[in-house]
């Protein structure tokens, strides 16, 4: 199944009278239980493409389709409503509530999505065992180390059971192994539940990871390779 | 909402001496209006029973043709058989007392001193008199026969340089036109704390004044006390008769009501300008917060939050502020209103034309000022934060992700 799709997108910014291209006409798609990277040189659109496919941002011109429908022209709470239900996300930074503990960070997206106390319990709770993080559930941020950090915001990510999980340059400030550590938790994720990851890196470690390998240079899709999986 | 509150209250407590800085804002802001309203309370109502008690009385039945700043004593402009007139006023069930009055224009010398006073010729058994007998300082008070005797306050006699026992010259006009010029002892002295009385007002029992006016049988005015004041003007009306004019406290006091409405109108100016120094303080520590949090506002918006909860959040944390430093203004407002209330603070003679003003203001903190003052405070706070609050609202989230 067709989790995500880009139909000849394009993606210009203006700074002042200076225009630059990030993305020139890209098509692509990921099907369900993908485990794809972005790659390729700084500045080649890996995070455009990125915050496009999570509906952080619009392009320029061209379409963006989110399990089939699309999405392309969906207003600010259309879209915060879309990356709610849909989408997760992980950020280079950890990117935590940095007053809320390692539980309340997991539990936020529940809460946007008014699941039950109980429920909401029972899913953070898995989601923290599945990360390794249980005997830390009443930590704050500043209070794990940044491997943990990333783990806490892998379990936010897969709180909501969304379709897709976008990562930007997931282990980026970790060191070897805490990013292989968050790697490894996310592939065995990406096995357990299907949910489909794409990163965004140029680290080889992660590239290592994929089954598939998406190059990107000055805004252009270069190479495509892997498998595509089919469903 | 619990969780945004629990978001609000930590995202306070990160900074919390700028949070206790800008709640104390509010406090101070709002201790201080109370403070101010409770203070032109006091004046005004103060300055209104003073009035009523040491001067107009509820009520004043006069002669139509009466006016009163020219103080006229022709029979024709005065209240003829005013203990007639007094009894019928009393067999009203509202009328707490009523008793007659003689006013005159006067002048009293001592040795080289001279000054202008009004004579007030009363009734010394009645009820009415009771501010001016309890203020009595030295001597004693005049009773209904004394003949010779003057009931005048100590401000004045220091200011003739005379005592109890006395001896003064009183110059009084007459109904005729004439100046009668008569020796007065003394009798005793007193002190109501209101300085445009004590430093201008003699008493002398009624038979005396009107023998040396020459208004034999005739009165000024028919002072009238209520049991409540709120029944002045039924009570007027049912006295209401041909050849008078029944005057309400509210018509002889119109230069105190129509400066507490004027005063009313300022405070609202007053509540704005404080409030709006207060709320500034408030926008700031909001606007910093925004700035500083830029990036999670990303995150929220990036994990779903919407526009509006986003909003909430910060309007969620003004809320926290102002409830704080409103908690804590009303019971500080309220410590200085106590404290001024019970001692108020000295003014001297400030006495403006119309006003009879005590020489301290008490604060009189009222139920309806703390809640108007509350709620105001509260909205303010709240529309003030709505700027900050929509700034986070419109951050775009890839630019707010990356702290822009």
């Amino acid at each position: 199944m067709e989790v995500a799709k880009v139909e000849n997108v394009t993606r210009t910014y203006k700074v002042g009278e200076v225009e630059t291209q990030a993305l020139r006409g890209i098509t692509l798609s990921f099907q369900s239980g993908d485990f794809a990277t972005l790659t390729g040189p700084s500045g080649s659109g890996k995070t455009t493409l990125l915050q496009l496919l999570g509906c952080l941002d619009q392009p320029t011109s061209g379409q963006v389709f989110i399990n089939g429908r699309e999405v392309t022209h969906l207003n600010r709470d259309q879209r915060a409503e879309l990356r709610k239900e849909t989408l997760g996300f992980v950020f280079q930074f950890f990117a935590l509530i940095p007053t809320l503990t390692a539980y309340e960070n997991i539990e936020m997206p529940l809460l946007l999505n008014r699941q039950n106390a109980s429920a909401r319990k029972e899913r953070v709770m898995q989601l923290l065992k599945s990360v390794d993080l249980l005997d830390h559930a009443h930590h704050r941020p500043d209070q794990l180390s940044g491997g943990q950090q990333q783990r806490v915001a892998v379990a936010r990510a897969l709180a909501s059971n969304p379709s897709l999980i976008l990562a930007d340059e997931p282990t980026a400030n970790l060191d070897t192994e805490n990013g292989r550590q968050v790697m490894d938790i996310m592939q065995k994720l990406n096995k357990e539940t299907g949910v489909t990851f794409v990163f965004a890196t140029h680290d080889p470690r992660v590239i290592k990871y994929a089954q598939r390998v998406i190059t990107l240079r000055d805004g252009l899709l270069v190479e495509n390779n892997g498998t595509e999986k089919k469903s | 909402m619990f969780q945004l509150i629990k978001m609000a209250y930590r995202n306070l407590n990160r900074n919390r001496r700028r949070s206790i800085l800008s709640a104390l804002a509010v406090s101070l802001g709002l201790a201080l209006l109370l403070f101010i309203a409770a203070i032109l309370q006091g004046e005004i109502q103060g300055s209104l029973q003073t009035s009523i008690q040491l001067e107009s009385g509820h009520l004043q039945v006069r002669a139509a043709s009466y006016v009163e700043e020219k103080s006229s004593l022709k029979w024709d402009n005065l209240v003829a058989n005013p203990d007639q007139l007094v009894a019928q006023i009393k067999t009203i069930p509202e009328v707490k007392v009523a008793t007659p009055r003689l006013f005159a224009s006067a002048i009293l010398n001592s040795g080289n001193h001279s000054t202008g006073v009004q004579l007030i010729g009363i009734d010394p058994l009645s009820e009415a008199n009771a501010p001016y007998t309890q203020s009595l300082v030295a001597g004693k008070y005049l009773t209904p026969d004394d003949q010779s005797g003057i009931y005048i306050g100590q401000p004045l006699a220091d200011k003739l340089n005379v005592k109890v026992g006395d001896s003064v010259d009183l110059e009084a006009n007459t109904s005729n036109g004439d100046v009668v010029d008569q020796a007065f002892t003394i009798r005793g002295l007193y002190l109501t704390h209101t300085p445009t009385i004590d430093q201008s007002v003699i008493f002398m029992p009624l038979a005396k004044a009107q023998a040396i006016t020459q208004t034999q049988n005739h009165a000024s005015a028919i002072v009238i006390l209520l049991k409540n004041q709120d029944e002045a003007q039924s009570v007027a009306a049912a006295i209401k008769g041909s050849g008078y004019q029944v005057l309400t406290w509210q018509k002889m006091n119109e230069v105190i009501l129509t400066t507490e409405q004027l005063a009313n109108g300022y405070m609202i100016l007053i509540y704005l300008i404080v409030l709006a120094v207060t709320a500034t303080v408030i926008v700031n520590t909001l606007i910093m917060a925004v700035f500083e949090r830029t990036r999670e506002i990303g995150i929220l918006a990036a994990i779903g939050m919407k526009s509006r909860r986003i909003m909430a959040l910060f309007l969620v944390e003004a809320g926290l502020l102002a409830v704080a430093g409103i908690t804590v203004g009303l019971v500080l407002g309220w410590l200085i209103c106590l404290y001024f209330g019970k001692f108020g603070f000295y003014i001297g003679n400030i006495g403006a034309t119309g006003f009879l003003l005590g020489d301290r203001i008490y604060a009189v903190l009222t139920a309806h000022d703390t809640v108007e003052l509350t709620i105001v405070a509260l909205v303010v706070t709240l529309v003030a934060s709505l700027y900050p609050a929509i700034i986070a609202a419109r951050l775009e989230p890839v630019e707010a992700l990356h702290g822009n």
